[in-house]
């Protein structure tokens, strides 16, 4: 299986992003090579192996349940484009 | 349902249900998990998701998880892990949602509900740990855009999915409205819809009457309150009746409940979003849930609500709405047992807290347990009343000041002279009084009316300021009269 046109303009939209004809034929061979190196995993015999959550090998790592400061405003709102009454604002979204 | 259509199909029902959990702070950072701050007060670099920043587990709300599950009967995994959910919205500072996709901490579980005077299970596919998304705020016009409050970005949230086996929309409000009081019971979660800390969405389809095949699901949201789900699953269950009826085909898609036009609608844009890549977070490591943890919160259960209540009607004899009332929460529970244990006569503490105790508590907006009557002070008073030394009336006049000034019912009782009048010596001079003083009522009764007596009782505890035994002084009377 390789990937095709459609899937890479669906991915793209997924990730907000607008691709020229140029760059869809490009990325599309790009992905479908990366594709093709990644697949060389498929040749390993799995079985009996248990799948990997994570990289590390620890579990359970929790910090208590307790209030630390939080960030002031003005800083937060300065970091957002557009901010007014003390809400950070975005193009209305239509619910 | 009237509508013949709608009698030709049966609903079924699925309810995914989103509690916010009770912790002090967030499921993944210190900010305080509080309601009502003023917008982006409660936020740092790792709820907003700036880069660098690292989440850590909330060990509270591990618990708190943890213990919704078991009370909801599921099995604890015995390894479990966190997912990011990707979509693109303005909620989401980060683009994605830790959230908990294949390997959630509890699966299988059931609740046990009743609607229509009927028991039944409802069964519980999981129970998964996840963060909330920020506030949207759309104002009206002028200014245009809609301003995002991350306050509530990362509070924690638990996800309870029930299987589709909700048969109506009483059912699905009794299965919220038992949910709702289960998580009280342990204290997970404050379950308000009004405050947004109980959020549902309803999955309803349609089939024909009897058939095994699911018809095509429809998603429900925007149900802000019990009455407007109960609303919206009549109203969409009658909307896809009526399209079937007329040979329309069910499109699979999001709808949100108008509760002012009493309709729902389709919900615009956000459908291609229905791709999320999830993948494991490898921000966050995986959780063992250690069995020692498990069998302590295990051991910690409460007594379910709709059990307590069968064992309140059962073994204090009390009435079916009495024990609902009471069970209703664990506190008016827990306070009514100690009130019996204390002496108390069941039926008699039962209409104490019920009426008097109920309704001040509710005046003052304080729970019971700042109350400042104690079990025993409803076990000595309902024990003044049984022994005859205080009327019914004088009662809850002693009840109140008990209420207020949290004095016991016997000191009230002499203090403001509310003994009942059982001297019946006193009584009858009482009564020769009324009688001499209303020569007509008493010859009235004695020519046939009987509601004369009822006039001369009221003027006998007139005139003994509501204290005198009534049972004594209808004795008396009678004699009198006789």
């Amino acid at each position: 299986m390789t990937i095709g046109r459609d899937e890479v303009e669906h991915v793209a939209r997924l990730a907000r992003l607008r691709l020229t004809d140029e760059e869809r034929e490009r990325f599309t061979a790009q992905l479908a090579a990366i594709l093709d190196y990644v697949r060389k995993l498929n040749e390993i015999d799995t079985a009996g192996v248990e799948p990997t959550a994570h990289v590390l090998p620890l579990r359970n790592v929790t910090r208590p349940d307790e209030v630390r400061p939080s960030l002031e405003r003005e800083g937060v709102l300065r970091l957002a484009p557009r901010a007014d009454d003390g809400f950070i604002m975005v193009p209305r979204v239509i619910e | 349902m009237s509508d013949p259509s709608a009698a030709a199909y049966e609903a079924v029902i699925g309810l995914e249900v989103h509690v916010h959990l009770k912790t002090r702070s967030k499921v993944f950072c210190g900010c305080p998990a509080s309601f009502g701050a003023p917008p982006n007060t409660n936020v740092c670099p790792v709820c907003l998701g700036l880069p660098g920043s690292l989440p850590v587990l909330n060990e509270a709300a591990l618990r708190s998880a943890l213990l919704a599950g078991l009370m909801l009967g599921c099995r604890i995994a015995p390894f479990s892990k966190f997912d990011r959910k990707n979509y693109f919205y303005p909620d989401l500072p980060k683009n994605y949602q830790i959230s908990q996709y294949d390997l959630p901490l509890c699966a299988g579980g059931g609740l046990e509900i009743e609607a229509d005077g009927r028991r039944r299970r409802i069964g519980i596919t999981r129970v998964h740990l996840e963060e909330d998304a920020g506030r949207l705020v759309h104002t009206e016009g002028g200014a245009g855009g809609s301003g995002v409050d991350f306050n509530r970005t990362g509070v924690p949230l638990l996800e309870i999915v029930s299987e589709p086996e909700l048969r109506g929309p009483e059912e699905a409000v009794a299965y919220l409205k038992e949910l709702r009081r289960t998580l009280r019971y342990i204290g997970v979660s404050d379950c308000d819809m009004e405050k947004g800390s109980l959020r549902c969405d309803a999955n309803v389809s349609i089939r024909p009457r009897g058939a095994a095949a699911l018809g095509v699901k429809v998603e429900v949201k925007n149900m802000n309150s019990f009455r407007a789900v109960g609303k919206a699953l009549a109203h969409e269950i009658e909307r896809q009746a009526r399209a079937l009826a007329e040979g329309e085909r069910i499109a699979r898609e999001t709808r949100l409940w108008e509760a002012e036009a009493g309709v729902t609608r389709p919900m615009r844009g956000k459908e291609e979003a229905h791709d999320y890549r999830y993948f494991p977070d490898p921000d966050l490591v995986p959780v063992v849930p250690a069995a020692a943890l498990v069998e302590e919160l295990r051991a910690s259960l409460p007594e379910p609500p709709l059990r307590r209540r069968d064992r309140f009607a059962d073994r204090y004899g009390l009435p079916a709405y009495d024990a609902e009332v009471l069970t209703a929460e664990r506190e008016t529970a827990d306070y009514f047992e100690a009130c019996v244990a204390a002496g108390a006569e069941p039926k008699a503490a039962s209409n104490l807290i019920m009426g008097e105790m109920l309704r001040l508590l509710k005046e003052a907006g304080i729970p019971i347990r700042e109350a400042k009557v104690a079990p025993a002070g409803i076990a000595e008073l309902t024990r003044l009343v049984a022994a005859g030394e205080v009327s019914g009336t004088a009662a809850k006049e002693v009840f109140a000041e008990m209420f207020a000034a949290g004095r016991g019912a016997e000191e009230i009782v002499r203090a403001r002279g509310l003994a009942q009048l059982s001297d019946e010596g006193e009584l009858e001079r009482v009564v020769g009084e009324v009688l001499r003083a209303n020569p007509q009522s008493a010859a009235d009764y004695r020519a046939g009316k009987a509601k004369a007596l009822g006039f001369i009782v009221g003027r006998v505890m007139k005139a003994t300021k509501g204290r005198a035994n009534p049972g004594l002084v209808n004795k008396i009377l009678k004699k009198a009269l006789g």
